[in-house]
């Protein structure tokens, strides 16, 4: 079979038609393979075309029909009348709060496991394989499983610790709040920091960290001296994929954190706080009046790409001057 | 066994040197060093005497052993899992493999030119100031001063001046090596371990580094390891050959390569295999 069509594929369409009685199977052969070969980047192509409509379609749909209702009240009022008229101001603050803490909270943690993994730990030991298995399928789990886990980890038995710990049993950390949610996302996220980190350490040259150990540098200094400078681009893309990844999770925050509607803004760690892909979701089914809510709606999707968009943007802006920096 | 020679014949008084009067005092003293990848030994039962403020060539061909060497007189191969050194290496009558020797403070004595030029992506000055500011000093006047020094030492101090904030990677392959040199110089050490830092370097730029080497050496021990026999004979005082893991032939440069005792060294020297 494959010396058949290794000859045939050597024929030039000319040469098949010149041939008689073989030359029918070897042309209808030819054909086939042939049809197949220019039908593959056809079909890649147009594929390629329907996905990109499609996200076109999308974009358009929503930049049409939240454009109109994107304006200064709209981003710095709150949210009037049950929600059908007013802004979307705690929101927007709601989320940034969240990113930024659950920025915090992942990145130490992520890029300290991927420390212990890389510098710390044998590779093959029990540890090791552990926390990478952990890793692993921490990056599988669906997104409400987290949800719940925070909820029963971080809110019912952290918080009410603390609550029986220092304050007498009194309700203040016991309770959905934008730190539990805050962590609950960083669980969520530490999977992509830890394998971007570890990815941008495996990439350090070894001529770097020989050198500081030449130097009289211990192990601890050169880390901190030699590796986490040098992959201070990777761990950034991890914030910013974390942060991509995060910003837009709604299951996570519903039962950790997040308020259908908060007349004040979170300022203290055990407050809740509203959060965009959270508001779209009550504005979309939550709402006393769906079809009323429905140009805030779109215009606070748009707001929430424009955010990431935003984020995104400026995570790969530092990332180029970091690399500008320490290229060669 | 050629490499048990006894320590009298080690240290081999400066051939026909007029000036000859006491002994060149040893700066690192090797006994029966045995080094192993895992399984595969890499070193054979070696001895070696490094001469005190004296250039000491170390040739062969590749794979001999050479870098392994060198690495186990500043302990670099504690870095390489599952390598085991075995034997006596004495730096100033200290062992360095002893239980209460700071390997962080050996390897401030000992420094290390390596054949890559490998510094780091920081600025010129932060290169230089690297090794002490690990070593925790953080007076800006003290380290100001020592990255002028050794880049001085280091002969690059005239084409960075003005430009100490720039960065390490711009410079020229044989600068960058010049201030990996200067770096090594910067935490003060007294022996320099050089694994064939020219090789990768132009004509022009291999002479400087050889000029530095003239240079220090009066102030420092210096190892170097060469493939470039010229550049053994024309620099070092003292040249080791090794061949297959071990030491066949150590003593004055001129020996080796004029009146070596060994078939293998002269047959190496004069370029007949390896
Ligand atoms: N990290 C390592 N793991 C296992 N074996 C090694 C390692 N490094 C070197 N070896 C082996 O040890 C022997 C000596 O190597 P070494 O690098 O010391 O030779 P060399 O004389 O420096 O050679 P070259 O002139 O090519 O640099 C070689 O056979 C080499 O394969
Ligand atoms: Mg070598």
């Amino acid at each position: 079979m494959s010396t058949d069509s290794a000859i045939t594929s050597d024929l030039s369409p000319t040469d098949v038609g010149g041939i008689t009685l073989t030359a029918p199977i070897l042309s209808g052969r030819k054909s086939r393979l042939m049809r197949k070969l220019s039908l593959l980047p056809i079909l890649t192509g147009f594929l390629t075309l329907c996905v990109v409509l499609m996200l076109v379609v999308v974009l358009w749909n929503i930049i049409a029909g939240g454009i109109g209702g994107l304006t200064w009240e709209f981003l710095t009022a709150n949210p009037t009348e049950g929600m059908t008229k007013g802004g979307i101001f705690p929101a927007i603050f709601g989320t940034v709060f969240l990113v930024i803490l659950m920025t915090i909270f992942a990145i130490p943690v992520g890029v300290a496991t991927a420390i212990f993994l890389r510098y710390y730990a044998r590779p093959d030991s029990r540890m090791a394989r552990l926390v990478r298995v952990a890793v692993n399928n921490l990056a599988g789990v669906p997104s409400i499983v987290f949800g719940l886990f925070g909820l029963g980890f971080f809110v019912q038995f952290v918080g009410r610790g603390i609550d029986k710990a220092f304050y007498g049993g009194n309700l203040a950390f016991g309770q959905p709040a934008i730190i539990w949610a805050s962590l609950t996302l960083a669980v969520l996220t530490l999977p992509v920091v830890i394998v971007t980190t570890e990815e941008a350490m495996r990439a350090i040259p070894r001529d770097y960290i020989e050198a500081s150990y030449a130097l009289g540098a211990t192990r601890w200094q050169t880390i901190w001296h030699v590796v986490i400078p040098n992959s201070m681009a990777g761990i950034l893309t991890g914030g910013i994929l974390a942060v991509s990844r995060g910003a837009g999770e709604v299951a996570p925050i519903m039962f950790t954190g997040a308020a259908y509607y908060l007349p004040y803004l979170p300022a203290k760690l055990n407050d809740q706080f509203m959060e965009l892909g959270y508001h779209v979701y009550v504005l979309s089914t939550q709402s006393p009046d769906v079809e009323k809510t429905l140009p805030l709606l779109y215009s606070t999707v748009l707001v929430l790409l424009l955010l990431t968009f935003a984020l995104n943007a400026l995570a790969v802006l530092i990332r180029m001057r970091l690399r500008m920096r320490y290229a060669g | 066994m050629p490499g048990n020679t006894p320590m009298t014949e080690l240290v081999p008084k400066h051939l026909d040197s007029a000036s000859s009067t006491a002994p060149p005092s040893v700066k690192i003293r090797v006994r029966r060093l045995n080094f192993y990848y895992g399984p595969t030994q890499a070193l054979k039962n070696v001895d070696f005497d490094v001469v005190t403020n004296a250039v000491t060539a170390l040739i062969g061909p590749s794979g001999c052993g050479k870098t392994t060497f060198l690495r186990t007189l500043n302990r670099m191969n504690d870095q390489v899992p599952g390598a085991r050194a075995e034997g006596q290496v004495h730096l100033d009558g200290t062992d360095i493999h002893g239980p209460d020797v700071d390997v962080t403070a050996l390897r401030r004595r000992v420094g290390m030119v390596f054949q890559k030029s490998n510094p780091f992506p920081k600025t010129i000055r932060e290169n230089v100031a690297f090794g002490l500011r690990i070593a925790g000093i953080r007076d800006v006047f003290v380290i100001e001063e020592a990255v002028e020094e050794s880049l001085r030492l280091a002969a690059l101090w005239d084409e960075v001046k003005d430009n100490l904030d720039g960065l390490a990677l711009q410079l020229s392959g044989g600068q960058q090596q010049r201030l990996c040199i200067a770096r090594a110089l910067a935490v003060k050490p007294d022996v320099l371990l050089m694994d064939e830092p020219a090789s990768a370097l132009d004509p022009i730029s291999t002479g400087k580094i050889e000029e530095l080497i003239e240079d220090l050496k009066s102030r420092y021990t210096i190892v170097i390891v060469t493939h470039n026999m010229q550049q053994a004979a024309r620099i070092s005082e003292y040249t080791g050959f090794f061949y297959m893991g071990e030491l066949i032939e150590y003593g004055p440069t001129l020996k080796i390569f004029t009146t070596p005792a060994e078939k293998r060294t002269e047959d190496y020297v004069t370029g007949r295999f390896g």
